[in-house]
């Protein structure tokens, strides 16, 4: 198929699924309305269950379920970048150079590090009454690990950074988020139901039952996975080389 | 104006359409996608939106004095953005393992297979 032919075909469809999708925003519910259903169930069953941040409650509570499927993604992806990024039996792996780092580099680095920790803990810790949770605050303290090979060198990052612990700490999350799963059937309610513990004072952080344990499990699946992959595509760039000669 | 934000979500769906069917570089492709799904942000969003309202977060907010966006449209809008960031790095890994094996990242030079 030519280039110009395929781009022919392109614009008949894209001008027909265009026009399909505007008609479609004028039958969609006028922006800024109203009516949430669904919004207003969802905010009432989370003040019911003492939980503050009524997004941690619909994921870690009401959708808890459908937080295991993204978790399993989450996981499955991770395991698909590792396999992927395997180091092929025509390369070989580098010990790479300590390098200069522009002291102002290095001393903002090493000052923020330590900032940025404390602040995805925080952020994961805060879950159930604040913005964030164990998406984000995973992510945050993923990335703040990784301050290290920009203030100091790829070394540095490697020893505070063991990969098979933090390989072991995701699957060891995926585990403990199925256990709580299960922990509710053993008690003899349902799969991931909400109903264990106690929901405890509103606005306090040991409010809303399991949301807290949850949401803990997740933040810590989400910085160890963060932490694995972004070493797997390091290692492609810094450390294996492709043999000279292949 | 009141479809004018679904609008947007769709002219940025098409836009990252177009990007991904006329790409001459994989990790252009990868990047289309992630417009792709950026997208559904906007529209997610959008539906959730009230006039006035502000976050469901009742950390500093009394229960009832002012109202709230819809928070389910909100944690799909989360779970889309997980989803979204690790298979862009599964995607990237895929386009590296080709660019390795095949020493091209332009779809349209892959036309061989080769074990």
């Amino acid at each position: 198929m030519s280039r110009f032919f395929r781009l022919r075909v392109l614009a008949f469809g894209g001008a027909g699924l265009a026009a399909l999708l505007v008609a479609a925003c004028f039958d969609l519910p006028g922006f800024g309305g109203g009516s949430h259903p669904y919004g207003d169930r969802a905010v009432r069953a989370s003040l019911a269950r003492r939980t503050a941040n009524v997004i941690s409650s619909v994921n870690f509570d009401q959708r808890a379920y459908d937080t295991l499927g993204e978790m399993s993604i989450l996981f499955a992806a991770v395991l698909g970048c590792v396999v992927l990024l395997r180091q092929n039996r025509d390369e070989h792996r580098d010990r790479p150079e300590p390098t200069e780092v522009a002291l102002p580099v290095r001393r903002y680095a090493l000052l923020v590090l330590p900032v940025a920790l404390v602040t995805g803990l925080y952020v994961i810790a805060h879950g159930q009454l604040s913005p964030g949770g164990g998406f984000q605050g995973g992510v945050v303290a993923a990335t703040a690990l990784h301050l290290l090979y920009l203030g100091a060198d790829y070394g540095a990052l490697e020893r505070v950074r063991p990969i098979g612990v933090f390989e072991v700490t995701d699957s060891l999350a995926a585990c403990s988020y199925l256990v709580l799963g299960l922990a509710g059937v053993l008690a003899g309610t349902a799969f991931l139901a909400n109903t264990l513990l106690p929901y405890g004072t509103f606005n306090t952080l040991s409010s809303g039952g399991t949301v807290p344990l949850l949401n803990a499990a997740i933040g810590m699946e989400v910085a160890s996975a963060v932490v694995v992959l972004l070493a797997r595509f390091l290692d492609q760039a810094v450390e294996i080389e492709e043999e000279k000669g292949s | 104006m009141h479809v004018f934000p679904y609008l947007v979500a769709v002219w940025i769906f098409l836009t990252g359409c177009y990007g991904l069917a006329t790409s001459r570089n994989l990790i252009h492709a990868v990047g289309c996608l992630a417009v792709v799904q950026s997208s559904t942000y906007v529209l997610l969003l959008a539906v959730g939106y009230r006039d006035g309202g502000t976050a469901p977060v009742f950390s500093d907010l009394k229960p009832g004095a002012r109202p709230l966006v819809d928070p389910v449209v909100q944690a799909l809008a989360l779970t889309d953005v997980v989803v979204g960031a690790t298979v862009t790095a599964l995607l990237l890994a895929l386009v590296l393992q080709i660019a390795k094996r095949h020493g091209t990242v332009d779809p349209d030079e892959l036309t061989e297979l080769r074990g």
